[in-house]
């Protein structure tokens, strides 16, 4: 019993992780319909930035994130204005394309400028300490995870619910013609969104980087898909579900190899992508909308 | 008249054919081409029949599948089984590939063509990425290690009848009712259904050729280079094969052909800066899209016509 509770513990982390991911993922995908391949990739980049930020300016861990966020919400706001604007039009499969096209440029310019071995993370950048609580071992990186990653949701829960700008992000998503009509700047609206999208992936590549201590160019890729599975498993386009999905993605994958077999962890993701594309591809919260011809 | 042209086309395609495979041949065996050439013209030879064999998929069909190199993978596979491990000739190495990627493209088709779009993407890339951890946990293939020392088999008589055999049977079945059954899926599923098509039909039908025939290209692959494992067909091979139909043009056989030539001489060229190669195909997907959603050749062919104009001779 004891070790199921600690694989929770474990799992809940890595599952802050994805579902912060998610989040972004979601957000996109609920206002342009467009699955932003280039996600995980930004959360690597945000994941270098932030190692960059505590190992040469030797920031503390907060700032990092911080650095991170802000170059990332920038570096997202420039990805779309490049890449998709022009598509906006076109058709979902160009688009999709597009998007592959700009998770390769991302990984293999940063493959190009530092080389494509990983980084460790210094002790010294975060120094780990594992409280013993009631028989369980609580790592402070667990608890850094978590506590931050739930302050990030709060943050992005107020900014949709309580803010214009996203009421605005609610009505584009709803309808975009109507938005227009309403005088809501859609362009706006969306640079608004992947600047979120992209600041909370770059959160989570302090994260995971701080979790696993390394970062590699590649490293965005699996957690990437991962959380992709999370957005639709808690039905894409629908926030709280993202961070459902994600929880249940960490801790779904801390179970398998914790009783399972290790090997196995990347391919139980895409076996639940399959059940649920094939059982209900709304996802869990989705609601069925008919077509329309 | 008209069936006589047509027969007189038939044998200049023929004579075409046998005067370029008798010419490789020729060189190959004076030692002209040397072990680089050789290697690089079946590096062709496979991404052609990838490339053409994804595009009746992605780009007839107009289902977009980013699992290619999992049907690959398992042609790969089936044949080295078939060759090494059980003995049998290359020749039922090759059907047994086919077959069992075949299988493979019907198993994973029947569920997932029912999804659209970007779903469908998704969808067949994560069941390629099942195929290949599935094949890491398989003890018998020697799990990610993989299995190395293969005979080599693939010789050129058979990469150019691969390729032909190939793009015989992408070309006759697009011009066959068949095909146009498969284009009108494309164009307008809902319409071709009220039409009386049986949509999902011809897409398992797409689906399942393609993967038997990615099938193919992975027994050619693995009886040329020595060795496979699980990891050279992960989805990074099958972006690969994207980038090239999309490249081409999605829904034009020829085009899918160009652009695997190019993408070959170019991963050749490049070979030391596999940095600035993979920045290449990043820009030429993004490029192309903007650009020309819908690749270098659209759905045009290079035909004759094209030929006869250029030099202004036969109509």
């Amino acid at each position: 019993m004891l070790e199921f509770i600690q694989q929770l513990v474990n799992g809940l982390s890595l599952g802050a992780i994805y579902a912060l991911i998610a989040l972004g993922y979601t957000m996109v995908y609920g206002i342009i319909k467009l699955i932003n391949f280039a996600h995980g990739d930004i959360m690597m980049v945000g994941g270098f930035v932030g190692f960059f930020s505590l190992t040469v300016f030797k920031t503390n861990i907060v700032v990092a994130m911080i650095a991170a966020m802000l170059t990332c919400a920038i570096l997202g706001i420039l990805i779309e204005k490049v890449a998709y604007r022009p598509l906006r039009n076109s058709t979902r499969i160009a688009a999709l394309i597009t998007a592959i096209g700009v998770s390769f440029f991302l990984e293999y310019v940063t493959i190009f400028l530092l080389g494509p071995s990983q980084r460790v993370f210094p002790d010294t950048a975060f120094p780990i300490k594992a409280y013993n609580i009631a028989g369980l071992s609580i790592l402070n990186k667990d608890v850094f995870v978590v506590v931050s990653a739930v302050v990030l949701m709060l943050i992005l829960q107020y900014i949709i619910k309580w803010t214009k700008t996203g009421k605005a992000m609610r009505a584009v998503s709803l309808d975009q013609e109507a938005a227009v009509l309403m005088g809501i700047s859609v362009d706006k609206t969306i640079s608004i969104t992947f600047a979120i999208g992209s600041a909370l992936a770059a959160a989570a590549g302090v994260m995971y980087g701080v979790y696993y201590s390394t970062v590699n160019p590649l490293m965005g890729i699996i957690p990437g898909l991962k959380a992709f599975v999370a957005a639709v498993l808690g039905g894409i386009g629908i926030i709280p579900g993202a961070m459902v999905g994600g929880f249940v993605m960490g801790l779904l994958e801390t179970m398998v190899s914790g009783y399972g077999n290790s090997l196995y962890r990347d391919a139980v993701a895409f076996g639940v992508l399959i059940l649920i594309l094939l059982i209900k591809p709304t996802g869990l919260f989705g609601r069925d909308t008919g077509e329309k011809v | 008249m008209q069936i006589k042209s047509k027969f007189i086309r038939f044998c200049i395609d023929v004579l075409v054919l046998t005067a370029l495979f008798i010419l490789v041949q020729y060189f190959i065996t004076t030692g002209l081409l040397d072990q680089y050439y050789q290697i690089n013209l079946a590096s062709m030879c496979i991404n052609i029949i990838l490339a053409v064999s994804l595009n009746l998929i992605n780009g007839f069909t107009g289902q977009l599948s980013l699992g290619h190199a999992g049907f690959m993978a398992v042609g790969a596979y089936a044949s080295v089984v078939m060759t090494q491990m059980l003995g049998q000739p290359f020749i039922v190495g090759l059907i047994v590939a086919c077959l069992a990627a075949a299988l493979g493209g019907f198993i994973i088709g029947v569920p997932t063509l029912r999804l659209r779009g970007d779903y469908l993407a998704i969808a067949t890339l994560a069941l390629g990425e099942i195929i290949r951890v599935t094949l890491q946990n398989i003890d018998y293939v020697n799990g990610p290690a993989g299995i190395l020392g293969i005979t080599k088999m693939t010789t050129w008589p058979w990469l150019f009848g691969a390729t032909v055999f190939t793009v015989l049977v992408v070309v006759n079945l697009i011009n066959s009712s068949y095909g146009r059954a498969i284009i009108s899926v494309r164009e307008d599923e809902v319409a071709s259904e009220l039409m009386g098509i049986n949509t999902t039909k011809y897409k398992v039908m797409a689906f399942v050729i393609g993967a038997m025939l990615a099938g193919l290209a992975g027994a050619m692959y693995a009886h040329f280079f020595y060795i496979i494992k699980p990891d050279t067909f992960n989805f990074m091979k099958s972006f690969d094969i994207l980038v090239m139909v999309v490249l081409g043009g999605l829904g034009s056989t020829t085009g899918a052909i160009i652009a695997a030539l190019f993408i070959t001489a170019l991963t050749a060229v490049l070979q030391s800066f596999p940095a600035i190669r993979m920045i290449l195909y990043a820009l030429i997907l993004i490029i192309v899209m903007i650009y020309r959603p819908q690749g270098l050749m659209g759905n045009k062919e290079l035909s004759r016509q094209i030929f006869g104009r250029i030099w202004g001779g036969r109509k």
